[in-house]
């Protein structure tokens, strides 16, 4: 069986860690040799997955975050950050440019930069469940 | 995250260093907002040459930042991103409400 490459992380909803989770995808993702932009773009995305998840998720405790990614067939880097917070009762609404439940404190941007950062975006979540961002990005083979 | 400023006639530059990502974001604003309070600028440079990475976060920052400027009556725009930081400006859009005047070049 052709077993592939994978990593599973569990932190608290702290955000000294959003640091520590763009870090570690970054180590993983360097064995694909990713370019600075493709690094750049993985660590972006996971810091937008991960912020929602400590702002939105657990906006008054601390809760748990699971960070997973692998190395899929043809060069691609599959990430997933899941919660067990409080869930997106309106995914459509939660997805669009500028909506955010987060006052001036947040932009509204975090999903558009996740989709325009990745090949894949897809979101499961449920009220009073949990979210669960998974995001598929193609790192391009370079020669030599 | 480190900050350091710059005034001169008028034009305060403000000089960020480090990461700017939710975490940082806070004390990032409340440094920014206290320095404009005090010198109350014709023109703020958000001098981001020594930023190493930013997120929506600092989207937000950013129009929090042009709302002060706006009450004071300024102009505020920002230098240097690097290829990161200036694909997150341009995925935003913000360029049309804070103006960006030159990429550093650096990766
Ligand atoms: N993990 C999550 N748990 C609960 N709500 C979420 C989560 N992620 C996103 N959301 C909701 O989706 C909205 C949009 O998210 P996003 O595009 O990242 O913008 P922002 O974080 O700036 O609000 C958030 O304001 C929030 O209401
Ligand atoms: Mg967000």
């Amino acid at each position: 069986m052709n077993v592939t490459n994978y990593i599973k992380l569990e932190f608290p909803s702290k955000s000294v860690n959003e640091g520590y989770a763009r870090s570690a995808i970054a180590a993983f993702a360097a064995q694909l040799d990713p370019t600075l932009e493709e690094l750049g773009d993985i660590r972006t995305a996971v810091s937008e997955a991960v912020t929602n998840a400590i702002v939105h998720a657990y906006p008054d405790d601390i809760g748990t975050i699971w960070l997973k990614a692998r190395i899929l067939e043809g060069d691609k880097l599959e990430i997933v950050v899941k919660d067990k917070g409080r869930g997106i009762a309106d995914l459509k609404q939660a997805m669009e440019p500028l909506f955010t439940t987060g006052g001036e404190d947040r932009s509204g941007m975090g999903f558009t930069i996740m989709e325009s950062f990745t090949d894949h975006l897809k979101v499961r979540s449920a009220p009073g469940k949990g979210t669960t961002v998974t995001m598929v990005r193609r790192i391009r083979r370079r020669r030599g | 995250m480190k900050i350091a400023k710059q005034y001169d006639d008028g034009r305060l530059t403000i000089y960020l260093y480090g990461e700017l990502d939710h975490h940082a974001a806070r004390g990032t604003m409340k440094a920014i907002s206290d320095m404009m309070d005090m010198e109350l600028p014709k023109e703020t440079v958000l001098d981001f040459g020594g930023l190493t990475f930013m997120d929506s976060s600092g989207i937000a920052l950013l129009l929090k930042v042009s709302r002060i400027a706006k009450a004071q009556m300024g102009r505020v725009w920002v230098e240097h991103p690097n290829r990161q930081v200036m694909r997150v400006l341009a995925a935003s859009g913000i360029e049309r409400i804070v103006p960006i005047a030159q990429e550093s070049g650096k990766e």
